[in-house]
């Protein structure tokens, strides 16, 4: 079995899987059940100063489902902790006592002055924890006060803060960063210059789950009215995996480590985010829709596929995939593919067909006996066909090899790499060296 | 245990006296909105998908499971019932093992097909039991249609020909409509009086009339029809039953099983129905099925199905088959019977066992028999009916017999399977060309 240790921004954890801030982390009595379970860290729910925030007494969450009633996104209107700090400090020191192998990272949101966070710090580290993650990304209630995703929303506040932070704590700093921004990489670049360990993201997109059709309210409704809430689960993880993978790629962010965030559901999810570029995970919605448990899952599906790739320590997963993370341009449009269906897999449905017909190219032919086969001659290789199909590999997208015909075109397939910047449809193109 | 159980002869009560409530309860319980949303999140919504092609009605079964999915049941009743206005009925007694689950595509890729009968049956439940009838008729015609048989076909023609305007006249030979849907199929496949409930909703379009108790050639000839209406469709179904052929089958005891069956779904109480302690049942069909499992439902110690070739030719669905050698029923294959033996009243039934080409192979067979139902299939009566073909009124495509103005459909008429769904089927396009000659 793979080793799973993980060591990042020099907090160690038994494996990459943390939990992050947000009721499950809430209390003691949570996170002592997460621990016993096998998680490797948490991120304790956002401190504040006191007194301690009051939250709406009817419902926080909102839910999108898919097939079978699946959480697929999950939004939620709470706030940060609405319990004394003091509590929050003691419970903090006790469990950290009692699980000194597990990360213990405390999330602090307070008002954006220096002072507040010269008076919270010592307090979290007197509790032994390891280390603070600044939320800069809570969408909703805490950023109308002027904190949360009102500071990760200006980059020159997130530098600002981090500073007070770096200059007012020996513990490693990690900032975490909204998604309800234009470009992740100008708050990360403000967390790095403000002297940050690491950055953590995605925090929650801004989101209206559903509408009450009734009652004409957003969902979830309070007496009636609703307010944008921050959304969350596996619907938003290709939305995280790409801010992830732009930091990444960055040349000037390259060397900030990353806490990945954002649908995080299983090993694999994992295992891409940390493939992008994250060092770490950090996981909500999976563990509130499926329990703690599934941390079981995460660390044997982790070490299995680690195992198969021979890697021995989770390093050698992370960036594995950040060289291949490129620009549209630099894409090879001598690359050529064509869909294949797989005639002993295919269950007839016909979907691949009604997509293709319907909405694309029209290059799959129905038989009367409803065999569907891919029309060389019209098939632009879009994949539309394999996302519809229901049946897993039973269409594929097969590369030409250089030297034959596409009979689309008509032209032989180039086996040299070609992209746009010097396509000759392209008014911008330079001649190929 | 009840004291009767091992009684010899026929008698009623065999079972305790609280067991038959649950003996005859609905086979497939209805779903509950849950598990229909659960069953309808299975569907793929397939194009020109398999399930349509395989019901005889054509039913938008992608549709009608999405638009259950997304809430709205009665307009997935709404898409039901515009192709098949029995559709309460069919989701209950369709074989959908041989029909549109056969051709579910999660059939081929998990072999298990998602509820299409079961959805149907809650979609069409759902509305059916509001009391609203999503229909409306076409300003009146004037023209006059006398419907013969206010079975599945002749009550499905009448629907779609009161929708489109027409005056309809329904004459059927029992005292109560809905033909083999309340006299011929099993107690435990449509419970709680749907079939009248069914008839009683389908009459809410209006400009149809019921004459029960009119038999065609004794009260009505078809002449008089002919003479009297603007276009005539018989729908009347098989009346008679064929005969064993086998020695001393007039002995008592040896019944129809069709009557068997009839009179149990017109039985108050099913616990008074009196049944033999050993029972054997001839044929291999749905009716076969029928009478076999609900004698052993009754109590019957020993029910034997006895079919005359390998269960593969049987026309009772696997299913069928399956549900019957559940309840305890012995089905023997590849013989025929020979003799009834009894002094006035059966007491053994004789089998040869015959080869697949139907020879005799001169092994014998003895089944104790306190009570024989027979149930080889039904035959066609009257006289004076447009030409046959085969054993059945001659139809083409739309229905229409060798007689101008009359159309005729159901198991009275030639090609497709004897079952309900196709009864409707052939019913409903009679009445569209019915419509197109009238008023075309």
């Amino acid at each position: 079995m793979a080793d799973l240790r993980s060591e990042f921004v020099g907090i160690k954890s038994p494996n990459p899987f943390w939990l992050a801030s947000a009721p499950p982390t809430d209390k003691e009595y949570n996170v002592r059940r997460a621990f016993e379970a096998g998680w490797g860290g948490v991120v304790w729910k956002t401190l504040g100063i006191d007194p301690p925030v009051v939250n709406v007494n009817g419902p926080r969450y909102g839910a999108i489902y898919g097939a079978d009633r699946r959480l697929l996104g999950l939004n939620n209107i709470e706030l940060i902790t609405d319990r004394p700090l003091a509590l929050n400090l003691q419970e903090i020191k006790s469990v950290k006592r009692d699980y000194p192998d597990r990360a213990m990272v405390v999330s602090l949101m307070v008002p954006c002055e220096e002072e507040p966070w010269k008076f919270i710090l010592p307090l979290v580290e007197e509790t032994g924890a390891d280390g603070v993650e600044l939320n800069f990304g809570c969408p909703h209630g805490m950023s109308e006060r002027g904190m949360g995703a009102a500071v990760g929303q200006v980059p020159e506040y997130i530098e600002m803060v981090t500073r007070w932070v770096k200059a007012s704590t020996r513990m490693p700093v990690i900032v975490k960063l909204t998604p309800n921004i234009a470009d992740i990489r100008k708050p990360a670049e403000a967390a790095q210059r403000g002297g940050a360990d690491a950055v953590s993201l995605i925090n929650t997109i801004n989101s209206i789950t559903s509408v009450d059709l009734d009652l004409f309210a957003p969902e979830p409704t309070i007496d009636g009215k609703g307010a944008h809430g921050g959304y969350c689960g596996p619907a938003v993880k290709p939305i995280a995996l790409n801010m992830v993978a732009e930091i990444a790629r960055d040349p000037g962010l390259s060397q900030i480590p990353i806490s990945g965030i954002g649908g995080v559901t299983t090993w694999r999810d994992a295992a891409e985010f940390m493939a992008l570029g994250a060092g770490n995970v950090q996981v909500c919605t999976a563990a509130m829709t499926y329990g703690f448990k599934i941390v079981e899952e995460m660390i044997s599906g982790l070490s299995e596929y680690m195992d198969g790739k021979g890697m021995t320590s989770v390093d050698q997963l992370v960036r594995k995939a950040v060289p291949n993370v490129t620009d549209w341009n630099q894409l090879n449009l001598n690359y050529i593919a064509k869909a294949k269906i797989n005639e002993d897999l295919c269950i007839s449905c016909g979907r691949c067909f009604a997509a293709c017909e319907d909405t694309s190219h029209q290059a799959i032919a129905m038989s009367e006996d409803r065999t569907f086969s891919v029309i060389d001659e019209e098939c632009v290789a879009c994949n539309l066909c394999v996302n519809v199909c229901p049946v897993e590999n039973c269409i594929t997208m097969e590369a030409m090899t250089p030297g034959t015909t596409d009979p689309r075109t008509g032209k032989v397939v180039e086996a040299d790499y070609a992209n746009w910047t010097t396509h000759p449809n392209n008014p911008a193109a330079t001649a190929a060296e | 245990m009840s004291q009767k159980m091992f009684e010899p002869g026929i008698t009623a009560g065999r079972l305790e006296a609280s067991a038959y409530a649950d003996q005859f309860s609905d086979l497939h319980p209805p779903l509950d909105p849950h598990e229909a949303l659960v069953a309808a999140d299975r569907c793929y919504f397939c194009h020109d998908a398999p399930c349509i092609t395989a019901c005889p009605t054509d039913i938008d079964i992608p549709l009608f499971i999405r638009q259950i999915a997304t809430g709205t049941p009665d307009a997935a009743a709404k898409t039901i019932l515009s192709q098949n206005i029995m559709g309460g009925m069919c989701a209950r007694v369709c074989p959908t093992e041989q029909l549109c689950e056969q051709a579910c595509v999660r059939e081929a890729a998990e072999g298990k097909p998602v509820k299409i009968g079961e959805l149907q049956r809650f979609a069409t439940d759902h509305l059916q039991q509001q009391g609203k009838h999503p229909f409306e008729r076409a300003t009146p015609t004037g023209k006059r249609v006398a419907v013969v048989g206010a079975g599945p076909a002749g009550l499905s023609c009448a629907h779609r020909l009161a929708m489109m305007g027409h005056e309809v006249v329904v004459h059927d030979a029992r005292p109560k409509p809905g033909g083999l849907n309340e006299y011929g199929i099993a107690t435990y496949k449509t419970t709680n009086g749907f079939a009248q409930a069914e008839v009683d909703w389908l009459m809410q379009i209006g400009g149809i009339t019921l004459q029960t108790g009119s038999a065609l050639g004794a009260d009505i000839t078809l002449e008089g029809l002919k003479a009297d209406y603007d276009a005539v469709f018989l729908g009347m179904g098989l009346g008679g039953v064929n005969a064993l052929g086998a020695d001393g089958e007039d002995k008592t005891g040896v019944l129809d099983a069709v009557d068997f069956i009839a009179d149990l779904r017109q039985a108050g109480d099913v616990a008074q129905v009196p049944i033999g302690r050993d029972v054997v049942v001839i044929g291999g069909g749905m009716t076969a099925i029928d009478a076999a499992v609900q004698a052993k439902l009754l109590g019957a110690l020993n029910v034997t199905l006895v079919y005359r070739r390998g269960r593969d030719r049987m026309n009772a669905s696997v299913f069928e088959q399956d549900l019957a050698a559940s309840k305890g029923v012995r089905i023997v294959n590849h013989a025929v019977p020979v003799a009834v033996h009894g002094n006035g009243a059966v007491r053994e039934i004789e089998f040869e066992y015959v080869d697949a080409d139907m020879k005799g192979t001169g092994q014998m067979l003895r089944l104790a028999a306190d009570q024989v139902f027979k149930a080889i299939g039904q035959t066609l009566q009257g006289d004076a009916l447009p030409a046959l073909e085969g054993r059945k009124i001659k139809v083409d495509g739309t229905g229409r017999t060798s007689v101008d103005g009359i159309w005729a459909g159901g198991d009275c008429a030639s090609g497709g399977d004897d079952l309900t769904v196709t009864a409707v089927a052939e019913g409903r396009d009679a009445a569209m060309d019915i419509h197109m000659t009238l008023v075309g």
